[in-house]
């Protein structure tokens, strides 16, 4: 591909007698017990350039930047580093090379000064000891170098965040780094450290350093980047410079999914839309959560399937968990039926009739070891007890009417949960929440990672329990099941809500739009075809804007 | 062994025919966990019976009974706050507080004295749990802190040996009720009782829920704090009442001995009974069985003149089979996943 032609190119004082590309991936698979993780990724990272790594969930950007710094070694392919064919075997081995990565959560040691952090491992010495006045002097002539404000005899653990990112960079900077991956080095900082944070970045690019900088918040992208790769399953749907894409663009090829190319119904199981009454059943305003949500609002009626929108990172998971009581708000009003839940304690939502279903089945759902019985009674355990003595035959009714309305195959409801199939576990876990007799039901990828059966079984429940009067709120990253479930989708972006689709509005296209962030009235933007899913170049694509 | 079968908690397992018939290779590592501690009981009798003379005697096996009461009453608080994932490193410390207290409260009748060793009990378990559910300090520390604390406090509080001239801790120490010792009458009370509480009532499925997964028990709304505070409750107290019964046993209190290394002896019977160290599972019957073998081997051993050293060096070998037994069994079900 060509060299991006960015302001900040090439430096002129760059005296490297390898001109090629720094970094080239070619044809790289890599998959785990038999799930293809990356599928013959290609990439190419020039000199100078800040390139942007995107895709969703699962695309295959945490193994592509694995199989770089050596924390995985690919099956097949190719990694060329500054010409010369690389397989590292160790994360050491690829920093000695020069590929340094910086990581969301900052990998240095919190009782150090910057300046150790900045050198450790390669301390100045003198006489043998470390060269305490040496290592000062050179690490503040380096941030002072990369423009960061920061007293380098300042214990790391006492600064930002963003500071401690940087100085994460400066420490990339000082092993003289070729190459740094940033891995959502923003998620956690405030907006004045983002800038700080980039103009590093800038002044990276500018000495020729290549940047892979992977974030999910959008804009970012386009204020930074000047080149992007689109990952999607494993592959590699687009390359091509940053600004031949509008955001809408770049959504519906991350999502797979293109504003003109919408099936009419007929994926999914679910319903035609449900009558709902008229006042809402749940209604949440001004949720605040430092860094993940700024003040979301929204109101689910009886009856009423709400679906939540957004990207990762856009604060779904994190709203439903702050309704929930499970996430630490700093402002949060929730009201059922008009009668405000005090926030912030698991056990008041579920009496408040709040029930969550978590996204995460295996860590936050189900109790492997106990039965399936004993899991479907869990949160109910004191409604099925006189004075602290379960009472086997309530249980035992509970259990068979759930297991019989919701079809879960166990042998026996003695059966640990651990050997139940991924949809049998999820149904048990619906189950659960079900017991508590909820008026809110809040579903989490409801139908992640269970098979097709189930998953349309799990569709027709949530239609089923929506026509029986519960406000349910849905999030689910799958567009479909998001568009078709719900009878209006608030749009999260950033921690806000940034639209909401009703009635007409209730398509894939208009949703695809508003993810990008446009109004749900805007569709008229040309798209990049996703149909060529391979990989060529984004040359093609200057043309159409 | 009917009412164990029929919950989780006992960890019923599936019967051999739902393995995959690739692993029914006859009793593998997880058969072996879950059983191996009754079989090697079983096979120790039988020895016993064989060559050891005397060994059926009722005199013989009262004083086996009388000696492993108080090791299976500490096992299983112990057991149960394995169940929660945790450790409680401080019931042998637990003991000698009891037993430092109870010479102070004689005064106040038997009654009075025991009441009063257990409420020491009580109070450093409520320390030790309120530390670990309200502060979040790892269970292994919290639990060292008032072993180490525990101890120091016992020896100044009740230095050297006293004798205690009582007839009610008498009675308690070498009575008998229809020729069993009340030690061991209390033991088995405590078996029950315990059995009853993990397998019948709402605090015992949520404390192995717990253990099994705390961010679910949270997430569904279980009291996990006021769990995790109480099972370190029931665990001293269920060491101070050890410690009463050994005080009553030797007529006599010695803060600065009793209880020693009680702690090792607790978990390795806790182990060697099949209870996983990570949590989720409480085996009740497995905890007896484990404090009575290790107890036997003990006693196979010395009857035959071999030295209690290496006595101590054939338990060794006993947990690390146990922990092997338990980590195979472990091993062999990520990877099937």
């Amino acid at each position: 591909m060509a060299e991006p032609t960015a302001a900040h190119s090439r430096a002129p004082g760059l005296t490297e007698d390898d001109a090629g590309p720094l970094l080239t991936v070619r044809g790289v698979e890599k998959s785990f017990s038999g799930v293809h993780a990356l599928r013959g990724v290609d990439l190419t990272l020039a000199r100078g350039s800040i390139h942007a790594l995107v895709g969703e969930n699962g695309a295959g950007k945490s193994t592509l930047i694995k199989v770089l710094t050596g924390v995985h070694a690919a099956d097949a392919g190719e990694v060329r580093f500054r010409g010369q064919p690389v397989a590292f075997t160790r994360p050491a081995d690829a920093q000695d090379a020069g590929i340094s990565t910086v990581y969301q959560e900052i990998n240095l040691v919190p009782l150090l000064t910057v300046a150790q952090n900045i050198y450790l491992g390669r301390e100045p010495r003198r006489r043998g000891l470390v060269d305490t006045r040496g290592l000062n002097r050179q690490a503040a002539e380096l941030v002072q170098r990369l423009g960061i404000e920061v007293d380098v005899r300042a214990k790391l653990g006492s600064l930002g965040l963003g500071v401690q990112q940087m100085v994460a960079l400066a420490r990339a900077v000082s092993i003289d780094a070729r190459v740094v991956i940033m891995d959502e080095p923003t998620s956690s900082l405030e907006v004045r450290e983002v800038e700080t944070l980039f103009g590093v970045a800038r002044t990276l690019a500018a000495s020729g350093v290549g940047l892979l900088f992977v974030s999910h918040r959008m804009e970012e992208l386009w204020t930074l980047c000047d080149t992007v790769t689109v990952l999607r399953d494993g592959r590699v749907v687009h390359t091509g410079p940053m600004a031949a894409l509008d955001r809408v663009g770049l959504v519906s090829l991350m999502l797979g999914r293109e504003a003109s190319d919408v099936r009419a119904g007929g994926t999914t199981d679910f319903g035609d839309s449900h009558a709902h009454g008229t006042a809402p059943l749940l209604s949440v305003s001004g949720v605040q959560v430092p860094n993940r949500l700024r003040g979301v609002a929204l109101t689910a009626r009886p009856g009423e399937v709400v679906g939540l929108g957004g990207l990762l990172g856009s604060g779904r998971s994190e709203t439903l968990k702050a309704i929930y009581g499970d996430l630490h708000t700093t402002a949060a009003d929730v009201e059922i039926d008009g009668r405000r839940v005090r926030t912030g304690s698991v056990s008041r939502s579920l009496e408040a009739g709040i029930a969550l279903l978590s996204e995460d089945r295996k860590a936050e759902g189900i109790i492997p070891d106990l039965s399936v019985r004993d899991n479907i009674a869990l949160a109910v355990m004191p409604r099925l007890s006189r004075l602290g003595i379960i009472s086997d035959s309530k249980v035992d009714a509970l259990v068979e009417v759930f297991m019989r309305r919701l079809q879960i195959k166990a042998s026996s409801p003695r059966q640990k949960v651990r050997e139940l199939s991924g949809g049998n576990q999820q149904k048990v876990l619906i189950a659960r929440w079900l017991a508590t007799e909820p008026k809110v039901f809040l579903l989490d990828e409801p139908t992640r990672g269970i098979d097709v059966g189930a998953k349309r079984e799990v569709q027709g429940l949530i239609d089923e329990l929506a026509e029986q009067g519960l406000a349910v709120v849905l999030v689910s990253s799958e567009m479909d099941e998001l568009v078709e479930g719900s009878d209006r989708i608030v749009v999260l972006h950033d921690g806000e809500v940034s639209g909401e689709l009703t009635g007409d509005q209730l398509t894939s296209a208009h949703l695809l739009t508003a993810l990008a962030g446009g109004t749900p009235s805007d569709t008229s933007t040309s798209h990049p075809s996703t149909s060529d899913t391979g990989t060529a170049a984004g040359a093609g694509r200057s043309d159409r804007g | 062994m009917a009412e164990h079968t029929a919950t989780a908690i006992e960890s019923a397992a599936p019967p051999p025919a739902e393995e995959t018939p690739d692993r029914r290779r006859g009793p593998d590592g997880a058969w072996f966990r879950r059983n191996g501690v009754y079989v090697g009981l079983v096979v120790l009798v039988l020895v016993n019976l064989v060559i050891t003379p005397h060994f059926a005697s009722t005199g013989s096996l009262r004083l086996q009974l009388v000696q492993v009461a108080p090791i299976i009453v500490v096992s299983l608080g112990m057991a149960m706050v394995i169940g929660t994932g945790g450790i409680d490193l401080s019931v042998g410390a637990v003991m000698a507080l009891t037993a430092a207290v109870i010479p102070l409260y004689i005064g106040y009748g038997t009654l009075g004295a025991i009441g009063a060793g257990l409420l020491a009990g009580v109070l450093a378990g409520a320390l030790s749990g309120s530390v670990i559910a309200r502060v979040g300090v790892q269970p292994i520390i919290a639990t060292l802190a008032v072993m180490v604390g525990g101890r120091g406090l016992a020896n100044i509080m009740g230095g050297q040996i006293k004798s205690i001239r009582d007839p009610g801790f008498r009675e308690l120490g070498s009575g008998k009720l229809l020729g069993i010792p009340w030690v061991v009458l209390i033991a088995i009370v405590v078996i029950v009782a315990v059995a009853l509480l993990m397998t019948r009532t709402t605090y015992g499925r949520q404390l192995v829920a717990i253990g099994g997964n705390a961010r679910a028990a949270a997430l569904a709304g279980l009291p996990v704090k006021r769990v995790l505070t109480t099972v370190y409750v029931v665990s001293a107290l269920l060491a101070a009442l050890a410690g009463v019964l050994l005080v009553a046993r030797n007529q006599a209190s010695d803060p600065t001995r009793l209880g020693q290394l009680v702690e090792l002896t607790a978990i390795t019977a806790v182990v060697v009974g099949g209870t996983p160290l990570t949590g989720g599972q409480v085996r009740v019957f497995g905890t007896v069985a484990g404090a009575l073998l290790m107890q036997l081997i003990t006693f196979t051993l010395v009857a035959h003149n071999i030295t209690d050293s290496v006595a101590q060096m054939v338990q060794a070998v006993i947990v690390v089979l146990a922990v092997y037994a338990t980590v195979g069994t472990r091993m062999r079900r990520r990877s099937r996943a």
